[in-house]
């Protein structure tokens, strides 16, 4: 349906939230009109809104459901989930089950691990309950939560397992999940999600993904993938596993590949200690060792109102479904060193924006439902981001902790090709879109830059655009964006220095170059005509068109593996009356449509 | 159904003669059985011959076969109870349908998962008895002993044709698995934590027998309402044997609370200290054995709301203990009002009556079990003593379920972590109990003698007098049978 001036719209509300409505936009910031009415239809009782905001810093004191503990070259990671300790009411933790909550904090200590912890080299994922590993995704909190939720919630958790996974690439960081009791749906797929897994052959320990004999639907974090991906179960015992509900335990695990290794209950313990004594000998990258001294993670310590956030060097300000979200450059040279970087490294710009920039984007996502497009700006001086860029780039070679830097940014990046808001670059004099802050151009779905004669603006490549920054994908984002054109790739990564705009058209670095007549209207149109499409189509054309080129096991989860989920979590099969994900737990049985689509 | 086949290897009313494919499965399983029995079986006396039961038919005469066996000749067979015409699923969403003969695609798996949980409790209950003929205080407890031995291996052959016959592969797998565990074993344990508990004594025994094959009872019950007719026959053959099986632990500990009584009777007193100086069980000491076989068999009913248990249900898989009392068979409607923890505290709370079928059952053991308690304090009172046995609350030392996180008096009363272990001993077996009723275990297997803690039956088995020769030792081992250690008689 398209949005014609004037004509009132239903919109949806959520009732506790702002009212959402659909605005005229300016590129200033103005709103130039706004439709009249508001729909009071809301919707349906089951999808009430979540209550409070949800936050996503945390530190291991405040932790509920997992114990962190830090012993020379080993961690371990013992979930623990408090019950009553949930995201919100209505729905207990039962058996190690999780929500949002537990995986904010789950992601925090990977963030802890790589920062606070260089020592550390490898990590045990455990269970501190006996009998159980972990349930998986809590099922009632699943059925009580509202689609977007859902959603949301399972993107989040995918892109923490990937963390779990990017943290034993990049950190040399040996994962060992030990799987004492039910190891169930997304219990198993943390635990696919680690580099080895071993399970203990009690006769009772089976690994499962009940989620379609049981529930009806998908599991949708990475499991089925993982499985065939990289696990390379063969396809039929994959397809055998997935369907029973109890599992596989012992030999028949270890010989299917669903585990690495299983250790009798009597050697299990001491195996156990073994294997890890053994896994931290290993020599750390880039001086991750014994000796590094950490860099504690401080509280951003941002401000959060209903009209925007507000960090030192991201801020998000809302104007009815479009955030205008401002990153603002360096402001002095960067460090010597990465030992001069680490004494402030709270302070760091390359850094701190990063983690600014993540915590935007994930309060857009989860708490900001409406808001259909980010409009992305930058701040600042083009030569201080090249001399960062620069830094980067030399210095993450050896040192551990510029090299996390570098790696916070390629995970925010990824974090904002899969933010399901669309999103357009606005280059305008004083931006400073250059190296890493030029490759959030890229990864808009399009790219606006101002031609104005009487001031100068430019975008410019760094030494990170071309390899450190990869996609999901396994691409950069200039080789996915000139997938077809390698003549143009080529030339743009031999240019040497700035582009001005018509320049930059010409290049095809930027979608368009409007000159300062235009400029206005050509923004204000894009974004209005952007806010009428439908929120559900944008958000599957995007998906599809941010990721050309090759699959990899992380495009196909959230490609593949999340659209069939987010489509079945849709379907009357899985959340009608009759539906299996609706009846789990009560006495009724579900009642299938058997007509397959 | 074919007529029993006497001359078979496996004696059996299952028409295994006419089913080479299953005859042969079993008769591979058979020497594997074999070995286990000889080495997880009843430690010694393989030799002697025992005055057992055997069921060579499932009629009034033939299920209660009464011989002197050697028991690895112990002819375990396969029977079922009579098909019933017309038999219908009893309960849940296909109520009303004809009984499945074969199994159902669809509920296999949670099929296979209930026999084998069934399965695995019945060879687990052999080897955690097993030592006990060693320290048998009468050769009337030691045959009862083996009787019950025997059975629950024949129980464990009734579950394993069901895995053969219709499980396939998977099926007979399982079999081989249900003799690879091993009671208490830490790489190979059974399945469920109460068939992993030592039984080292007789009153553990006899407690054992009467809480926690009651158990089996309930589940047997609640099987023999199965939609799948081949189990709820199975089981309820099985179920005229499990009778005698809590027979002898209820009079068991019948005989002991006798004895008991007897001593404070003749010493005029109730002090433990000198009623254990006589070589007796004080009650005191029994109350604590009942705590906690009783709170440790009450776990085996499952949680107290359970999804499983309503698919179960809903599926007819699993019935209700005697399904046909009940008017609704499907159980859509209604709630089970239940106690659940709240504040450290109880509150009630209404439940899905599918979601409650564990607890349901759970009531109908729990209304057994007062019965039974009822019977023991009978005694009491005959022996003019004003001691009672009591039953301690279904929140009591659990180890699962929604009471497990939480402390509670044998009252039910929730009280603190640390009010419960200040109390433990007075509640629960201490290591000096346990010690004090080890010392007592002593062979008295003399023709018509009876250890000193415990009373004579009023009669023997079979019609038989107690002074019987209910085994006949093999003279050429030399074994600990005949008084190798002085007894202690209470005659």
């Amino acid at each position: 349906m398209g949005l014609d001036a004037g004509r009132p719209t239903p919109v949806q509300t959520y009732p506790g939230w702002r009212s959402p409505r659909c605005v005229r936009h300016s590129p200033q910031g103005r709103r130039a009109d706004t439709l009249a009415s508001v729909s009071t239809s809301t919707i349906s009782p089951s999808e009430a809104p979540p209550a409070p905001p949800v936050r996503f810093e945390t530190s291991p004191p405040a932790y509920h459901h997992w114990q962190f503990s830090v012993e020379g070259p080993i961690a371990r990671l013992g979930m623990n989930v408090q019950e009553d300790k949930g995201l919100r009411p209505g729905y207990q933790l039962k058996l190690n089950s999780y929500d949002l909550s537990v995986d904010i904090e789950l992601v925090d200590a990977i963030q802890r691990l790589r920062f606070e912890h260089p020592g550390v080299r490898v990590l045990l994922v455990e269970s501190a309950v006996a009998r159980i590993f972990c349930a998986g995704a809590n099922i009632h909190m699943l059925g009580s939560s509202t689609h977007n939720f859902k959603v949301n919630f399972c993107k989040f958790t995918n892109e923490t397992r990937l963390y779990l996974e990017a943290m034993a690439a990049e950190c040399g960081i040996r994962t060992v999940a030990a799987l004492s009791g039910t190891c169930a749906g997304g219990g198993y797929e943390l635990a696919l999600a680690c580099d080895e897994i071993v399970l203990q052959d009690d006769g009772n320990t089976a690994v499962s993904l009940p989620e379609v004999p049981l529930l009806g639907v998908l599991p949708g974090t990475g499991g089925l993938t993982r499985l065939v991906d990289k696990r390379m179960v063969r396809r039929d015992r994959a397809d055998v596993f997935c369907t029973v509900a109890e599992g596989i335990k012992g030999r028949r695990a270890e010989d299917w590949n669903l585990v690495d290794s299983t250790v009798p209950s009597s050697r299990f313990k001491t195996w156990l200690e073994e294997r890890l004594a053994t896994l931290a000998e290993a020599k750390g990258p880039r001086g991750r060792d014994a000796s590094a001294q950490g860099v504690p993670i401080r509280p951003l310590g941002g401000v959060y109102k209903d009209s925007g956030i507000t960090h030192r060097f991201v801020t998000c300000t809302l104007e009815d479904r479009v955030a205008n979200v401002v990153l603002r450059g360096p402001t002095t040279a960067p460090p010597t060193d990465g030992a001069t970087a680490r004494k402030d490294a709270n302070d760091l710009w390359a850094w701190r924006a990063a983690r600014e920039l993540d915590d935007v984007l994930l309060d857009l996502r989860f708490n900001r439902l409406e808001v259909g497009t980010i409009v992305l700006k930058t701040e600042g001086d083009p030569d201080q981001v090249l001399a960062w860029d620069r830094w980067m780039a030399e210095q993450s070679e050896q040192d551990w902790f510029v090299y996390e830097v570098l790696c916070a940014w390629r995970r925010v990046l990824k974090r904002f090709d899969l933010t399901a808001k669309s999103a357009f670059a606005l280059i305008e004099p004083g931006s400073c879109f250059v190296g890493t802050l030029f490759e959030l151009a890229v990864a808009c779905d399009r790219a606006y830059m101002l031609d104005d004669p009487d001031q100068s603006v430019h975008v410019q490549l760094g030494p990170l655009n071309d390899g450190a920054y990869p996609m999901s994908n396994g691409l950069t984002r200039l080789q996915t964006r000139f997938l077809g054109e390698p003549d143009t790739l080529a030339a743009a990564l031999a240019h040497d220095g700035p582009w001005d705009p018509a320049e930059a058209e010409a290049a095809g670095v930027v979608t368009i170059s409007p000159d300062d007549i235009d400029w206005e209207d050509e923004v204000r149109i894009a974004i209005e005509e952007r806010a009428s499409l439908s929120p559900d189509a944008l958000t599957g054309m995007e998906a599809n068109l941010r990721f050309a080129g090759p699959e990899t096991m992380e495009t196909k989860i959230f490609g593949r593996l999340s659209a069939w989920q987010n489509w079945i979590f849709q379907r009357p099969n899985a959340v009608g009356e009759l539906g299996a994900l609706t009846l789990y737990g009560r006495p009724e049985r579900p009642v299938f449509d058997w007509r397959r689509t | 159904m074919g007529s029993v086949d006497l001359n078979a290897l496996i004696p059996n009313n299952v028409d295994l003669k006419e089913d080479r494919r299953l005859q042969r499965a079993l008769e591979a399983w058979q020497p594997q059985f074999l070995d286990w029995w000889r080495e997880m079986g009843p430690e010694g006396f393989q030799a002697d011959e025992v005055y057992l039961r055997t069921a060579v038919d499932v009629g009034r005469d033939g299920w209660a076969h009464f011989d002197y066996v050697k028991m690895p000749d112990y002819r375990w067979g396969i029977f079922m109870s009579p098909a019933e015409d017309g038999r219908v699923v009893p309960c849940g969403d296909h109520f009303g349908d004809a009984a499945w003969q074969k199994v159902p695609g669809e509920y296999r798996n949670a099929l296979r998962r209930i026999i084998v949980t069934q399965a695995d409790t019945e060879p687990a209950s052999v080897e955690q008895q097993r030592l006990l003929g060693q320290t048998a205080p009468s050769q009337y407890d030691l045959r009862n002993l083996f009787q019950v031995n025997v059975e629950e291996g024949r129980h464990l052959w009734a579950m394993v044709y069901l895995l053969h016959t219709h499980f396939g592969r998977d099926g007979r797998e399982e079999a081989e698995d249900l003799l690879r565990r091993r009671s208490g074993n830490q790489d190979s344990p059974r399945i469920l934590g109460t068939f992993n508990e030592p039984v080292e004594d007789w009153l553990s025994f006899f407690m054992f027998t009467t809480f926690t094959d009651r158990d089996g009872k309930f589940q047997l019950l609640a099987l023999a309402e199965s939609g799948f007719d081949p189990l709820s026959r199975t089981t309820r053959f099985m179920l005229t044997e499990e009778a005698h099986h809590m027979f002898v632990g209820e009079t068991g500990v019948g005989r002991i609370i006798e004895r008991s009584a007897q001593v404070m009777n003749e010493l005029g007193t109730d002090e433990p200290d000198r009623i254990r100086a006589h070589g007796a069980i004080d009650l005191p000491t029994i109350q604590r054995w009942l705590n906690r076989w009783y709170s440790s068999s009450i776990n085996l009913f499952g949680g107290e709301q359970s999804s499983n248990a309503a698919s179960y249900f809903a599926t007819g898989l699993k019935g209700r203990y005697k399904e046909d009392s009940y008017e609704d068979h499907i159980a859509l409607e209604g709630v089970y009002r239940m106690q659940v923890p709240q504040n450290l505290g109880l509150t009630t709370e209404e439940v899905p009556l599918r979601n409650a079928m564990n607890e349901i059952l759970r009531d109908g053991y729990i209304g057994d079990c007062e019965f039974v308690i009822a019977r023991w304090n009978r005694i009491l009172e005959k022996a003019g003593r004003p001691e009672r046995m009591e039953l301690p609350n279904r929140r009591f030392n659990r180890e699962m379920g929604i009471y497990s996180s939480y402390a509670y008096d044998p009252e039910g009363n929730p009280i603190t972590a640390e009010a419960f272990e200040a109390r433990r001993d007075d509640w629960l077996p201490s290591e000096a109990d346990s010690v004090f009723v080890k010392s007592l275990m002593k062979p008295c297997l003399e023709f018509g003698k009876v250890a000193g803690w415990i009373a004579p039956p009023r009669k023997g088995i079979n019609g038989n007098a107690f002074e019987w020769e209910y085994v006949r030792f093999d003279k050429s081992s030399a074994g600990i049978a005949c008084g190798a250690t002085p007894s202690l008689t209470g005659e």
